[in-house]
């Protein structure tokens, strides 16, 4: 497996084996259920998907509880596909736990919701410097300025930056180093700060690392 | 929550003495030089503890060659080899950053039992 799904736990720091204090995330990962296998004869390309957290039998759609169903798959919150090289040993309804997918050491990459921040300013949003606080300067603080010419092209471009909803996108965070695996609770411990607020689902994903 | 507990259980010290602001300590630190490990003291004067579970510290102040010397230790760290208790002291204040001001002579009527 190349990566497995879990919820964000929180933060909080260890001291590596010089006595460094590390500042890491604590990300509860798995148990992880198979509930697909793909495979290139039948979808064109080989994956595993799978499943996280439990839900009730009676909030889930009815498709995806007959899909679940085939698996023998206990309902689930999320479901992601990884893809995998030939695979083979993973059955539908098998488990996955951290310490199988995880080692101390290993490089990820973190994927996750970011905190949505509402309606937020250019300042805030697209790093802006805005205007003056002094000089006479009323209402231009965190003003955006011009936003673009006048009679030519009498119109605002595509894709201007300006205020607007922030946050609450998907954010990948590259190159986080796992610092510590408790397999007993399923915990994974991952050097500095993933995106999303705690209890937020993330998918962690092994890095294709060519140095290694 | 619980679960950062958890993690915070496997590493933090269980056998730590009880001390206060205001208690004389001798900490023992672990001093690593290239590949050789020797043990360093650092008696002083607690002005103050900081923080809970694993991410709690404490400070240390001593006057060294009539210098002030302040070193803020991680209380769980793996680096402290010991914490001796040298004297306990009564002080009616958690943060005793007003010592700084003060000579020794005063600094030991302050913290005196």
């Amino acid at each position: 497996m190349t990566g497995l799904l879990g919820k964000k736990i929180g933060m909080t720091s260890i001291f590596d084996d010089s006595g460094e204090v590390i500042p890491c995330t604590v990300i509860e990962a798995g148990p992880c259920f198979v509930t697909q296998i793909k495979t290139v004869d039948r979808d064109g390309y080989a994956a595993v998907q799978i499943g996280f957290a439990e839900r009730r039998e009676r909030l889930i759609p009815k498709p995806q509880a007959g899909h679940l169903k085939r698996a023998g798959v206990k309902p689930v919150r999320i479901m992601r596909e990884f893809r995998i090289d030939g695979g083979g040993e993973l059955q539908p309804g098998q488990e996955i736990r951290v310490d199988k997918v995880f080692t101390k050491g290993d490089t990820v990459s973190v994927i996750g919701t970011s905190k949505g921040r509402g309606f937020q300013g250019v300042v805030k949003r697209h790093h802006f410097g805005g205007g003056f606080r002094t000089h006479g300067q009323s209402d231009r603080e965190r003003a955006p300025g011009s936003i673009g010419s006048s009679s030519y092209p009498s119109r605002v471009f595509k894709g201007t930056r300006m205020a607007g909803r922030m946050g609450g996108e998907q954010v990948t965070v590259r190159n986080l180093k796992v610092v510590g695996v408790i397999p007993d609770s399923n915990l994974l411990l991952i050097k500095g700060s993933v995106p999303g607020a705690i209890n937020g689902y993330l998918e962690i994903r092994k890095s294709k690392d060519k140095t290694h | 929550m619980d679960k950062l507990k958890l993690v915070e259980a496997t590493q933090m010290k269980t056998d730590l003495p009880e001390f206060s602001p205001g208690d004389t300590v001798n900490i023992h630190v672990r001093v690593i030089e290239g590949d050789k490990e020797r043990v360093q003291q650092f008696q002083g004067v607690v002005i103050a503890r900081h923080g809970s579970g694993m991410n709690a510290t404490f400070t240390v102040r001593k006057i060294s060659d009539g210098v002030g010397v302040e070193r803020i230790f991680p209380l769980h760290s793996p680096r402290i080899a010991k914490i001796e208790k040298v004297k306990e002291g009564r002080v009616r204040r958690a943060k005793l950053y007003y010592l700084r001001a003060l000579a020794s002579k005063a600094v030991r009527q302050k913290t005196n039992a």
